[in-house]
């Protein structure tokens, strides 16, 4: 009796199993409509979404509060740190906000050339003539069309130090990058132990630390315009100049003896959270360390021992040097506004935000630099920031934005980042390299 | 639809949550109504099928506020009520029946299964904006580079391990087990991973191969484990080829207990005479197992290894959740969807279209075993 309920049960059993197939997925498309149109109402609400979170994401609604007031306009922001992820799923979701903030121009660039982003509206346009350099401008612009203001900015490549310890060494602050490797040969003399240290590690963002060493070393040793070349993949990731790159950071970061202090071998780069070296900093256990003009907060966060951050300081910073003496060139990153709507509403906030009066409002506030031109360099919070600025607009300086983020995102948030996982754990550069330009978009 | 959807988002959280499920129901409830309620013979039915040609489009006009929608649903569902109630005076024909009760199956089946999956075969062989034919081009890339071989052999070998073992633990956990003192509890305290979710499930296996360097207080509870046996912490998930196993670890922990419900019910109906019988011949309790057991169960085994394979050709969630597959520990799901996030609208529905011809035959097999199972009834 048993087993002959137990078969009649085994049907329904079966198939849900068959039915279960009907899960195994299925991609949906993207329509070129021509243009996004008309899009969002002036209702008074603005929605903003991107990835600046937690205390910065408060600072962020802080600028803009007394604006809301004046002009009667909410603005609700939301962050997410999967932003890069669901931003294009909610654009081919027909769910997108009004306003987005993006990391990445490549990922800007992507949307806006499927048509689902606003062309700037003249205001916008009008103050990114007026506050930002021409580099600038073009990571806002796709094709020949102005699709977003600048935002904030930030300046990456800087190499922490401890003052006091290279005064104990007896070294100096290396000019050249030979230099740097002589240097670095002198304190794994003096110390006996690797000067090093690095964190790849960064949840589903891993790897992403090491693109910017790569990018650094290729804008230093081959200069901006095979930069440029690279970014728009009219060389590959398999040149002889990138290949040159990696090996450069190759002697530093895949040699056992340089890495990794304080935290093991090689391959525990991968292992170690990008915020991590800054503990290892604050108590002399590693040297030197190789990350953008944020990490001031992480090497002052009491969590990692509350050293302090400055020229005379506990812990300072100079920019990786280029190959020859007295090169300016540096990376670094930003964000750029873009926008899916385009009613009254979202225009003004679209223009508040280019302006010079918001980029002064929010670096009073502390923790962010802008490379908006009618910014002054007394409104940074911080000796780090002061000098971000400083070479930010400095006349001199070969500013390049952080390839990766130029990059379409599956090779820009995809496999570069894998790649460089892959490269730390003893994979050949030459597979790595094949790998990412396999991963290049198709046309 | 997007209209109410967006109305919904505007309420306060908890006021959305029944709104949602209301409105549910009532999709449901008419589902009901159509298949089982309106095709009846009677008065009384007669009467419900008139009320509704009345009550339908004065719905539709209130909701829509348009005549013509109002006046097209009349139409549509006036001449559809006036079929139902002349064929179910007669008693309905056995061809016009089944047409009325599969339609709307039919229906839902079409537009949620049929039509994306001929888009999304269509759309394997088009480039990532879906303007021109490429050919063969998006299989050609996944077949040519390292990623996407490992991709698919990861896959594989999910759906070799997956399956085998988690069959294997649940079928000795269900003997085991049986007509023992406490078996409710020993079965609860298995299928209990069968109720959280996958990312659920992701994130508390993280946090057992979480690794922090040597030295420092390990906050993984296996790399405690380690370091009080005296070795050095592993970062389990991060060194390939056996951060792959350590990710299947999962979903066996959730899948064993699917198995072992199923099969301990299927054990309890292999008949004790049997059983018996192979006592009285002398058998030991092994052969006993082998030789009258399994057989008997052998239908439910392949129903729970069939299933628990098709769970594991499209494990997503938890590759996403631990890895978003650095490492070489990405499955098709993942690169699926990672393609599509990129814009690689093509390269994306290739993916898919691999995974469904990794999924068939395991379907066309278990299709056919239900088939056998009726013949034998």
């Amino acid at each position: 009796m048993i087993s002959h309920n137990f078969r009649r049960a085994l049907l329904p059993i079966a198939t849900l199993g068959v039915a279960s197939m009907v899960l195994t997925g299925c991609a949906s498309g993207t329509s070129g409509t021509g243009g996004p149109g008309d899009a969002g109402e002036a209702d008074g609400v603005v929605t903003i979404y991107g990835t600046i979170a937690d205390t910065e994401a408060e600072l962020l609604e802080e600028s803009w509060a007394d604006w809301e007031e004046a002009n009667d306009i909410d603005i609700q922001y939301e962050s997410s740190k999967e932003f890069e992820a669901q931003i294009s799923i909610r654009a081919q979701g027909g769910n997108a906000p009004d306003i987005a903030i993006f990391p990445q121009p490549g990922l800007l660039a992507d949307l806006a050339s499927r048509e689902y982003i606003q062309p700037a509206p003249e205001g916008v346009a009008a103050n990114v003539a007026e506050y930002w350099s021409e580099d600038w401008a073009a990571y806002g612009t796709t094709g020949d069309t102005l699709y977003g203001a600048p935002l904030m900015a930030s300046v990456k490549g800087f190499i922490w130090y401890s003052p006091s310890q290279f005064a104990e060494w007896g070294v100096e602050v290396p000019e050249t990058w030979d230099e740097l490797l002589a240097l670095t040969q002198t304190i794994a003399d003096e110390t006996g132990t690797a000067p090093w240290c690095a964190g790849f590690g960064s949840d589903a963002a891993t790897g992403w630390p090491g693109t910017d060493w790569v990018e650094d070393l290729v804008l230093r040793e081959a200069g901006p315009d095979v930069y440029d070349q690279w970014v728009s993949h009219e060389i590959p990731f398999s040149d002889p100049a990138i290949v040159s790159a990696f090996d450069s950071v190759g002697d530093i970061l895949l040699n056992p003896d340089y890495v990794n202090a304080g935290f093991g071998d090689v391959k525990s780069i991968n292992s170690t959270p990008f915020g991590d070296p800054a503990r290892a900093l604050g108590d002399g256990t590693c040297a030197l360390h190789h990350q953008a003009s944020f990490f001031d907060g992480f090497i002052q966060d009491p969590k990692n021992g509350n050293a302090t951050v400055g020229p005379d300081a506990d812990i300072w910073a100079f920019v990786t040097p280029s190959a020859e003496a007295g090169g300016n060139a540096v990376t670094g990153g930003g964000e750029i506004v873009g926008a899916f709507s385009n009613d009254e509403d979202t225009i003004a906030v679209q223009e508040y935000l280019s302006s010079a009066e918001w980029a002064n409002t929010r670096v009073a506030l502390g923790g962010v630099i802008s490379a908006n031109n009618g910014l002054d360099p007394a409104s940074a919070s911080s000796p780090i920031l002061q000098e971000a600025i400083t070479i930010l607009q400095d006349p001199d300086t070969t500013f390049r934005f952080d390839a990766s983020d130029l990059m379409p995102g599956v090779v820009g948030a995809g496999s570069f980042w894998t790649g460089m996982v892959d490269w730390v754990n003893g994979k050949s550069t030459e597979e790595v390299l094949s790998t990412i330009d396999a991963s290049w978009p198709s046309e | 639809m997007s209209a109410f959807l967006a109305w919904i988002a505007t309420l306060p959280a908890l006021a959305q949550i029944p709104l949602v499920l209301l409105a549910f129901l009532v999709v449901i409830a008419l589902l009901i109504f159509f298949i089982e309620i309106a095709p009846r013979s009677g008065r009384k039915y007669t009467i419900i099928r008139a009320a509704a040609c009345v009550l339908i489009p004065t719905l539709i006009f209130l909701a829509l506020g348009s005549v013509y929608w109002a006046a097209g649903a009349a139409a549509v569902f006036g001449g559809l009520f006036f079929i139902l109630d002349y064929r179910s005076k007669q008693g309905a024909g056995y061809l016009f029946q089944l047409v009325g009760f599969m339609s709307p199956a039919i229906f839902l089946l079409a537009i949620g299964l049929i039509y994306p999956t001929i888009q999304t075969t269509i759309q394997a062989f088009m480039n990532s904006r879906g303007t021109r034919f490429v050919g063969l081009d998006n299989f050609i890339w996944i077949f040519t580079q390292d990623t996407g071989i490992r991709t698919v052999l990861n896959t594989v070998v999910w759906v070799l391990i997956v399956p085998t073992v988690s069959t294997i633990f649940g079928l000795a956990y269900a003997v085991f087990i049986d007509k023992s003192r406490g078996e409710k509890i020993f079965k609860v305290l298995v299928f209990m991973p069968m109720a959280i979710s996958f990312v659920g499930a992701s994130i508390i296996w993280r946090f057992v191969y979480a690794v922090r360097p040597a030295g420092q207080e390990q906050i993984g509870l296996l790399n405690q484990i380690v370091v009080w046996m005296g070795g050095q912490p592993v970062d389990w998930i991060s060194n390939s080829p056996w951060n792959t196993f350590f990710l299947i670890v999962v979903l066996i922990w959730i899948q064993t207990g699917f198995a072992m419900v199923i099969l301990s019910a299927a054990i309890k109906g292999v008949p004790a005479e049997q059983l018996e019988a192979a006592e009285l011949d002398g058998t030991n309790a092994w052969q006993r197992f082998i030789n009258v057991t399994v057989p008997g169960i052998r239908s439910s085994l392949v129903v729970v290894l069939t299933t628990i394979s098709i769970a594991s050709l499209k494990v997503f969630d938890i590759v996403r959740t631990m890895t978003a597959g650095a490492n070489e520990t990405s499955v098709i799901a993942n690169e699926m969807y990672s393609q599509w996030q990129g814009f690689e609208v093509g390269r994306s529905a290739a993916f898919a279209v691999v995974l469904f011809i990794m999924v068939l035959p395991i379907v066309v097999y278990n299709a056919r075993q239900i088939a056998k199972q009726r013949e034998i009834r």
